[in-house]
């Protein structure tokens, strides 16, 4: 055990899971982790590239992935806005890609769980609660990108990046990924049985090809199996709650730690917290809510996780956010609503049908 | 010529696994495919060899290269190409674009490739108009060029000069070897071949970055008649993107020397013609 910040956990526990390759562009909070990358990659037989702009890394980290390497890329979420085209595309061809988002709070939800850019595609979102839990979430993406030969993004924020905490981080044993047999070495080139890495459905004269009707359809095929098989969430106090709680990330475990103060007190809460962003916990929580009066749903931004609550709920209860905008002067997503107090006095408004407090006002501004 | 020799099935270039293609009659495109394709066969680095095809006209050779080729976006291929080949620092890995994916689109991808000094060899197939889309204006399009969004003709003061991204190359001190060819004469063509060649032997010393720009005749994105298309494109194209080395061995010469210096021999050509003979020249 060491104590050390999320961004070197993060970056030790993707050199753990075999990641040789990574690609980034400097942006607060993800920084200290492309910083720790160019640190360690080297010592370990790797390359980490200071890409000229967000578009260059994820290209970079899409050339290496074609060989068979592990590899990722990152940013916060305007970064990643700029790697959209990329994701989408990626998806198409089908390479393992992991994704840090260092995201200035949750404002970011939507664009890691709808396919932030073009076409029908959606990638693995995991969402750590703390850096013990990165640790563990990370070494799973690269595990479940490989499986699935899909993208997989960790979605973190300015907490997760810079708190430190005790961790050990020792490689987690998996099942073998299947083979790589997609993977191009150039060793194939004038044989006949040369390669091709395309999002397009092409395969090479001579050989069947799917055609990109039938590659768009199975790719979608693929992520139905993503969606009933990788569903990963936590939830206490469910049985008897009359309020039960939904939210993610950092904010879940203060949310967690209030809810367990609030039934040491005799209050009838829960909570839910996904941990897989996409795919949304949606029967889980769909099975909280059903014994349930009333649901509220915590987020640091002005509200998106929320829908898809509200989809799973389908009306079996009502649906309140108790979550808002809050953040520092820089905009990081550090804001003073984060703070078990507020925290606690907004799930006692939901639980007794109260008007919800007034969002905290950050008084330093830049 | 006996209808034999006439198959081109005996000359298809061994990298090559078939010789149907999808571009337009008139295309320059399949002559520099040939061009480096067999560059790479006879150099016998094949067995090494990965490419990174854009997006454009040429997309479709993606499906006929024998090749192991990762599909990039466009503008998108030199950093593609870059993860390539920092993980596989052993292969010769080559990238080909058009000049509306490379010039337009991935602009600082290039410059940035060539900027680092990355082992990879970037091939541009310069057309000097967005051909697959329908002969559109792209950064290259020269002065006065009419396409599809400038009907009158390219004019400086509303659309721009264009760009002569080998000269912007060439000045990099990561780049090691740039070349400008042309499909545009049979000269041209085993020319541009020399240039193919000696960008993969300079990649393979590890020496940096390397460039080769070809100039492909587009009669159908030119709006000529097809068999215009190779004068058409030299006398309007080739004024402008001079065909050259631009950098040999750290030695930059601009476009601006190149066009001299082949005006410079077009006079001693026509001095000596007018003495009555030509002196034997080695290039």
């Amino acid at each position: 055990m060491r104590l050390i910040e999320g961004s070197e956990a993060i970056a030790e526990a993707s050199i753990a899971a075999g990641c040789r390759f990574f690609a980034g562009y400097p942006m607060t909070p993800f920084t200290e982790l492309l910083e720790h990358f160019a640190r360690r990659l080297p010592e370990e037989g790797g390359v980490c590239i200071n890409a000229e702009s967000e578009l260059e890394a994820v290209g970079m980290a899409w050339g290496a992935l074609a060989t068979g390497a592990r590899a990722a890329t990152g940013s916060t979420g305007q970064g990643l806005s700029l790697m959209q085209e990329s994701f989408s595309e990626i998806t198409l061809a089908e390479l393992p890609l992991v994704i840090f988002n260092m995201a200035r709070g949750q404002q970011d939800y939507f664009q890691s769980t709808r396919g932030g850019g073009h076409g029908d595609y959606r990638h693995i979102v995991l969402a750590p609660m703390d850096i013990n839990e990165a640790v563990e979430l990370t070494q799973l993406a690269f595990h479940l990108a490989d499986t699935w030969r899909a993208p997989v993004l960790v979605y973190g924020d300015y907490l997760l990046a810079h708190v430190q905490e005790a961790v050990d981080v020792t490689p987690t044993a998996f099942p073998d990924p299947p083979a790589k047999d997609w993977a191009l070495d150039g060793t194939r080139t004038g044989t006949g049985a040369s390669r091709i890495v395309s999002p397009l459905g092409f395969e090479k004269v001579g050989r069947p090809s799917a055609g990109i009707e039938h590659h768009l359809r199975a790719i979608v095929a693929k992520q139905e199996r993503i969606e009933a098989e990788e569903v990963r969430v936590e939830s206490g106090f469910i049985d008897d709650a009359e309020t039960m709680v939904v939210a993610f990330g950092p904010p879940g475990k203060f949310v967690r730690y209030v809810v367990s103060q609030l039934r040491d007190e005799g209050h009838k809460v829960g909570y839910v917290r996904p941990i897989t962003l996409w795919p949304f916990p949606s029967d889980a929580v769909a099975a909280a809510a059903e014994g349930a009066v009333r649901v509220g749903v915590f987020e640091i931004c002005a509200g998106q996780m929320i829908d898809d609550v509200r989809l799973a709920v389908l009306g079996r209860a009502p649906v309140r956010f108790i979550g808002g905008i809050s953040t520092d002067g820089s905009g990081f997503g550090v804001g003073p609503l984060l703070d078990v107090e507020l925290i606690r006095e907004r799930i006692l408004a939901l639980h007794r049908d109260k008007e919800m407090p007034p969002l905290p006002n950050n008084e330093r501004q830049f | 010529m006996t209808e034999e020799m006439r198959q081109v099935g005996h000359n298809l270039p061994e990298l090559l696994l078939t010789q149907e293609h999808h571009m337009c009659p008139g295309c320059g495109e399949p002559l520099a495919l040939r061009g480096y394709l067999e560059a790479i066969s006879e150099l016998s680095i094949a067995d090494r060899t990965i490419g990174v095809v854009g997006i454009g006209c040429s997309t479709t050779f993606s499906m006929s290269m024998d090749i192991d080729l990762v599909q990039a976006l466009h503008g998108r291929a030199p950093s593609v190409a870059t993860g390539v080949k920092r993980m596989r620092p052993d292969s010769i890995v080559f990238t080909l674009q058009g000049d509306g994916d490379m010039v337009n689109e991935g602009l600082q991808e290039v410059l940035h490739t060539a900027a680092r000094g990355e082992n990879v060899t970037c091939i541009l197939l310069n057309n000097g108009v967005f051909g697959e889309t329908g002969g559109h204006m792209t950064a290259t399009s020269v002065l006065g060029q009419r396409t599809k969004n400038s009907l009158d003709g390219r004019d400086a003061a509303y659309h721009g000069y264009p760009i002569l991204i080998g000269d912007l190359v060439a000045r990099l001190e990561g780049a090691a070897y740039v070349a400008r060819g042309s499909m545009h004469n049979a000269g041209a063509v085993a020319r541009t071949k020399r240039m193919f060649k000696r960008a993969f032997q300079t990649q393979d010393r590890a020496e940096g970055f390397t460039f080769v720009e070809v100039l492909t005749m587009c009669p159908t994105g030119c709006f000529v008649p097809t068999l215009d298309g190779p004068d058409y494109m030299n006398d309007t194209l080739g004024e402008v993107h001079v065909m050259g080395e631009l950098k040999v061995d750290g030695v930059v010469r601009t476009t601006e020397e190149l066009r001299e210096e082949n005006l410079r021999k077009a006079a001693e050509m026509e001095h000596a013609l007018a003495r009555g003979g030509i002196e034997d020249h080695h290039d």
